[in-house]
């Protein structure tokens, strides 16, 4: 019995890596802004598209007609040979292997110019306006960019192939001197778990470690005093919501050889990200990772069929139904500060 | 001449001879034939008739979607008399002339029905009221069938289903106006079950993930017995949302379940989903109670098993239909289509092919789109060269009896079309069962619904 749980409590950290991750970038919207950012679900798709626009460009082949070979419904057959190997040997074969990983170089600046772009050019006429004409503007926006995505790479999931070295599943519990083959886990799924835990600490440092990140708080606490003190802080907090689309865009990249992505991938996780926000207090980064971790390991406990043998179907609405005990008990969620979205 | 002179004209004459005809009774047997085409849905009065393309476009299963579009667009074509005629030419009987349909040229129209049962009813009611279908077909989730074809039952249109592979299709949700050409997941209990007690043995235990729905639930239901009855033991049948995405959380409990074989009762991007998942939690290099651990894929196609890639290797599962086969009628399609989209058709593209030229052959042979007489028609009706062998639309529930197919993801692919070898062609007598044993009721023809 102790396998099964211990699994499944990976399971949940692996799923809560992934709520936590999107949260973060969601909240730190709307802690620096105060905007209800509904385009951040479409920010993770884009960042899953920027892997497979990588992936895509590493995989252009030169095609050329054999006419002395058919193929079985009759029509000459297409020689392909792929142009990277051609230029670069086997340095090119082993970066179309890592290629999900060597997107994050063409993720980063892509997402930041993007969220920069979109808050000069459209987010920032909204601050003043109530919260839902905000979610009314970033709904569209997401609509837009699903569709913009929809038109160029068509409706159906394109799979991202993991690098070969992290194919299959580590055996952790050998690892922790148990019996081999018990407590065994996909490798890419610990990365992913890893690769979120990296990012969310990194992203706690600069706030907490770095002179940007300290006017950033400080701002986040009082925003006219800091504008008395003659710093621009809009001009940080633009950053801040760059920062927060570069954030939301890796997520992505690394989810995709989890699940291929199509147009619709943000959307599927904006309701669940909403909630994990609104669970662990509104604007509130640690709340956001707290409430990320505990609604990804208790969504994976519900599914276990000894829980399900319980309560049947309680799998599908476990975030649901703790996200309104949370807010029976603690209105203001797990970490929410008081006036925070409050009248 | 000496009648008129006596001040009878000849109007008169031909008033009072045409009065004499009618009320003799003669002209019952004039018009009949056609007075009630005045009388159903969508009775087609100009040049063209309008198929309903009811496709998934969007959703779990869009990919079959896509590939049927291409199929019935290739249907409409070689039905209108254009391309290379595909199957109009190896079809047996046939009255299809390759001048459309009762002379009259076919054009369609199409929804996407998002892989949702209610989506798929909106938008063939949308095609039947507005667009004026003549009939409706098309669909790559048995849910979506059996939504449309109630509603065709209501409306008085045929269905012609596209992919659907429930038993309740043509078993207790059967209707007199829906069809089914695809096999059924009893059938693929029939075939699959003996292959896999030959590859696997007698003892294995067996673990279910199911796609919670009419599909999945037979699905599950039929393989379970079928493994049962080689006396496997099922250890776990778990229920899993259409479209989940992310199945960690339900592969993780197999791993510790003493479960030897996962039978993955999902389709589409769920089973692409489901299986790379499996593969990365280390499953097909697991041992359990000193066995290989094993995943089978009751129901298979080849755009699944693309998505899947190498994952998809050495798999069982079965199939409609497959593009190598070499029989006359697959070759005939498999070049047609190859030549149109540079790529071997699908079974569900076959499919949705073969339904369209089966309605067509159907009216032609009825002489009328009154619905209840093309039923007629295609009820019972025996016909050869669609790649399956003879074929019978079985009169009692509209279940086409036919052969299938035993399939394995193929270990050494030559081209990326090249990912399953047929294992085993399963012959039309060993899978054909009786009826009754799914119960429902077809329900009446006529008189024919009138649509709004």
């Amino acid at each position: 019995m102790f396998e099964v749980i211990f699994l499944q409590f990976l399971n949940g950290l692996d799923k809560g890596a992934a709520y936590a991750l999107i949260a973060l970038g969601l909240t730190l919207v709307f802690g620096t802004l105060g905007v209800v950012n509904f385009a951040h679900g479409a920010l993770f798709m884009l960042g899953a598209f920027c892997a497979v626009l990588f992936r895509q460009l590493l995989t252009l082949e030169t095609v050329t007609i054999d006419p002395t070979k058919l193929s079985p419904w009759g029509q000459p057959l297409e020689v392909r040979a792929p142009l990277v190997q051609a230029w670069f040997g086997d340095f090119g074969a082993v970066l179309v292997n890592y290629s999900v990983p060597a997107s994050i170089i063409i993720t980063i600046p892509i997402m930041l110019l993007l969220g920069i772009l979109l808050e000069r050019g459209i987010i920032k006429h909204f601050y003043k306006r109530p919260h839902a004409e905000q979610i009314l503007v970033t709904f569209g926006l997401a609509i837009v960019a699903q569709e913009v995505i929809k038109s160029f790479f068509g409706p159906n999931p394109i799979p991202q192939p993991m690098p070969t070295d992290l194919r299959g599943a580590a055996d952790i519990g050998a690892f922790l001197g148990m019996q081999a083959n018990v407590i065994t886990y996909p490798i890419w799924r610990l990365i992913y778990f890893l690769f979120s835990a990296a990012i969310i600490g990194g992203v706690f440092a600069f706030l907490q470690f770095t002179t940007f990140g300290m006017v950033v708080r400080a701002g986040m606490a009082d925003r006219e005093t800091v504008g008395l003190l003659g710093i621009n802080i809009d001009r940080r907090f633009t950053i801040m919501f760059g920062l927060a689309a570069v954030v939301a865009g890796l997520a992505g990249v690394m989810y995709t050889p989890l699940l291929p992505p199509n147009y619709h991938i943000g959307m599927d996780f904006l309701v669940l990200s909403f909630v994990v926000v609104v669970v662990g207090g509104m604007g509130s980064l640690p709340g956001a990772v707290a409430a990320g971790f505990l609604l990804g390991i208790l969504q994976s406990f519900a599914s276990m069929t000894q829980v399900k043998a319980l309560i049947p179907g309680i799998d599908q609405i476990i975030i649901y139904l703790v996200a309104v005990v949370i807010l029976l008990v603690l209105p203001r969620g797990l970490f929410g500060r008081r006036g925070v979205m409050e009248a | 001449m000496t009648l008129l002179k006596r001040g009878l004209s000849r109007r008169r004459v031909l008033q009072t001879g045409m009065a004499g005809i009618i009320g003799s009774g003669v002209a019952p047997l004039m018009f009949t034939k056609g007075a009630w085409a005045q009388e159903f849905c969508n009775n087609p009065t100009g040049d063209t008739v309008t198929f309903g393309l009811n496709l998934p476009l969007t959703g779990a299963y869009a990919e079959e979607g896509a590939d049927e579009q291409k199929a019935y667009e290739l249907a409409v074509k070689h039905l209108n008399g254009e391309g290379d005629g595909g199957l109009i030419g190896v079809l047996t009987p046939t009255a299809l002339k390759g001048n459309g349909i009762l002379g009259k040229k076919v054009a369609f129209v199409t929804s996407d029905s998002q892989t949702k049962s209610d989506v798929a009813r909106a938008g063939a009611t949308r095609m039947i009221e507005r667009d004026g279908a003549i009939m409706v077909t098309g669909g790559s989730s048995s849910g979506e069938a059996i939504a449309v074809q109630g509603l065709c039952q209501e409306l008085g249109v045929i269905f012609m289903a596209g992919l659907t592979h429930s038993n309740d299709t043509t078993g207790k949700d059967k209707r007199r106006y829906g069809f089914r050409h695809f096999f059924n997941a009893y059938q693929s209990g029939i075939g699959l079950g003996p292959v896999l007690g030959q590859e696997y043995g007698k003892d294995r235990r067996a673990y279910h993930l199911t796609a919670d729905y009419t599909w999945g639930w037979t699905q599950e239901e039929s393989m379970k017995a079928a493994t049962e009855a080689l006396g496997w033991q099922t250890v776990e049948a778990v229920r899993t949302p259409l479209g989940a995405g992310d199945f960690s959380q339900f592969l993780t409990p197999v791993l510790n379940s003493g479960a030897d074989v996962l039978i993955l009762n999902h389709y589409g991007n769920d089973m692409v989903n489901s299986l790379t998942q499996a593969v990365q939690f280390g499953m097909r290099d697991r041992q359990a109670n000193g066995k290989d651990f094993q995943i089978v894929v009751p129901l298979f196609s080849e755009l699944m098993a693309k998505g899947a890639g190498a994952n998809i290797k050495g798999i069982f599962g079965t199939s409609n239909w497959h593009w190598n086969l070499q029989d006359p009628g697959t070759v005939a399609f498999t070049k047609s289509f190859g030549a149109a989209y540079g790529a071997p058709p699908s079974q569900a593209a076959h499919t949705a092919y073969v339904q369209a030229l089966l309605y067509a052959d159907a009216v032609e042979r009825a002489g009328t789109f009154y619905p209840p007489e093309v039923i007629k028609a295609l009820e019972g009706h025996e016909f050869d060269g669609m790649g399956n062998g003879p074929t019978l639309y079985r009169a009692e529930d509209h279940q086409c009896m036919k052969n299938i197919l035993v399939v394995q993801g193929n270990d050494n692919p030559t081209s990326e079309y090249d990912v399953l070898n047929v294992v085993q062609e399963v012959q039309r007598d060993v899978v054909t069962y009786d009826p009754a044993i799914f119960g429902g009721d077809l329900g009446p023809a006529e008189p024919a619904p009138l649509c709004a």
